[in-house]
């Protein structure tokens, strides 16, 4: 796996489909990628500390990661990781010195915490974890719908370093009859009539130990741009709860009504979260969990392989099961072959995947589908929802072998 | 000098806490621009859109959304602005707006 003449093969393959096929260009400032549907193209644009990524907004900053990064390992790098914010002031300035967590609402003691208290509170851990979009992929849904129009490239996995929001809530101690906790950060919308980003979540899981605090991401502070100083980490959960610049936590003695949980984030109340294309729903729901998917990383659609043995490598993922096995079929779905399993970072990270196919000269569709250990597989074909949400179809890489 | 500085500024990065002045962040401005219209009956909507929609985002957002999908998705857009995020757009420039947007985009 580290013989480094067949990485720099791979990469090369890989550079020369990316710019050969409909996947992205190599990620160059100045020039533009184009991601492989209608008004897909986007400026590569490199912000303070980020390297080039695909802008999908300028005002409020709204960045992803170029597809590739995504095979140069398990954990993406802090200056590739996306980014996403509703609200067009987001803070420019912070000082960490004066900088204060205040946790109050339904608790015993209201409490203002520095960075430093929240340092050396107990419990301090690290976990890995996916942090993805809840519309990541919105841009492949047919019929397409409004929102962030999003490739693959809204997700990244990291080692987040924190304290488990609990070690706060039992310093503050929650009363009797709490029965959620809302979260807000220093972002803040234009006009003070706009509904501001907060989201919540119950009070069992904000105090399962599981959901964290943290300040570090990959061994380094939060870059400004995923939530300097401090963000809430809710591993397994989508993106929208992993509230940035969180500087506030208060907890309720009844549900938070607040716009982006009452009205947005909402997924259709049902066993597949979908309707039929186009249709609205009956009922809906907070999106929660994130389902299991699964990518090929080394290879574009519209590559071309040496016929013969071809080295294929991805990732996989779940909401917090772990993966359980990936198969590879080269042959559009007909036959499948279980790949070797990589590294394990947790159940809530990137799980690596490898398989070496002997690809016959010709056209070859790739067909990449995970199981999670919880049973869940990918749907064959995507499934469809009003808002673009959780798409996980078992995704096809084309190919030509000669 | 300009060394002591340079070492005070890297101190200052990685030591974090030590670091007593305020942080700062500069994002790049937006450059997308609105398209202008086809026809002069939607030049009414275009002054409409420049002088409202870039309030709370640049017009990327709009150039994004998927292409041609008509006035009843770009009506439903321009609403969703107003009743859900308070934009103080007036029913008549809503509709211009609208209009505009779908023959555009």
């Amino acid at each position: 796996m580290t013989d480094p003449a067949r990485r720099a093969f791979l990469k090369s393959a890989a550079l020369g489909a990316l710019a050969a096929g409909s996947g992205l260009r190599p990620a160059w400032a100045g020039e533009d990628a184009q991601l492989p549907f209608g008004n897909g193209e986007r400026p590569l644009v490199a912000y303070p500390g980020k390297r080039p990524l695909l802008q999908t907004t300028a005002r409020p900053p709204q960045l992803e990661t170029p597809f590739a990064v995504f095979d140069e390992g398990a954990i993406t790098p802090n200056d590739a990781f996306f980014v996403r914010y509703h609200l067009a002031d987001i803070p420019l300035e912070i000082d960490p010195e004066a900088f204060r967590l205040t946790v109050g609402g339904h608790v015993e003691r209201p409490v203002a915490l520095s960075l430093s208290e929240l340092k050396a509170l107990p419990g301090r851990t690290e976990i890995v974890a996916v942090n993805q979009c809840s519309g990541n992929s919105r841009g492949f849904f047919e019929p397409r719908m409004a929102g962030g129009q999003l490739g693959n490239g809204a997700m990244g996995c990291a080692r987040w370093t924190g304290v488990p929001l609990r070690s706060v809530l039992d310093r503050a101690g929650v009363k009797a009859g709490a029965v959620q906790v809302a979260f807000n950060g220093l972002d803040r919308p234009v006009l003070p009539e706009t509904p501001d980003f907060a989201k919540a979540l119950t009070l069992d899981q904000a105090g399962d130990g599981a959901v964290l605090l943290a300040w570090g991401m990959n061994g380094e502070d939060l870059p400004w741009l995923n939530g300097y100083p401090l963000r809430l980490v809710v591993p397994g959960y989508y993106g929208t709860y992993w509230v940035k610049h969180l500087d506030t936590v208060t907890v309720l003695d009844k549900p938070f009504e607040g716009f982006f949980m009452k009205t947005a984030y909402r997924i259709p109340d049902n066993p597949c979260a979908c309707t039929e294309p186009g249709q609205a729903a009956a009922a809906t729901v907070p999106i929660g969990r994130l389902n299991v998917r699964s990518f090929l990383t080394n290879l574009a659609d519209g590559a071309r392989v040496t016929a013969g043995p071809v080295s294929l490598r991805g990732i996989a993922f779940d909401g917090g099961s772990g993966i359980r096995t990936v198969a590879v079929s080269t042959d559009d779905g007909a036959t499948w072959t279980e790949a070797a399993l990589g590294r394990d970072l947790g159940p809530y990270a990137f799980r690596p995947w490898s398989l070496t196919a002997a690809l016959t000269p010709g056209a070859h569709a790739i067909r990449v589908r995970a199981t999670a250990n919880d049973g869940s597989s990918q749907p064959m074909a995507s499934r469809w929802n009003p808002s673009g949400y959780m798409r996980n179809g078992v995704e096809t890489t084309r190919v030509q072998a000669a | 000098m300009r060394m002591l500085l340079l070492g005070a500024m890297i101190g200052g990065l990685t030591a974090g806490s030590a670091w007593a002045a305020p942080r700062t962040y500069a994002v790049p401005d937006p450059t997308a621009q609105l398209r202008p219209p086809k026809a002069d009956s939607l030049a009414a909507g275009y002054e409409a859109a420049q002088a409202n929609c870039q309030t709370c985002h640049s017009v990327d957002y709009i150039a994004t959304q998927p292409p041609g999908r008509g006035k009843a998705f770009w009506d439903a857009e321009v609403s969703k602005m107003i009743k859900a995020y308070h934009a103080p757009i007036e029913q008549a420039d809503a509709g211009a707006i609208a209009a505009y947007l779908a023959d555009t985009y």
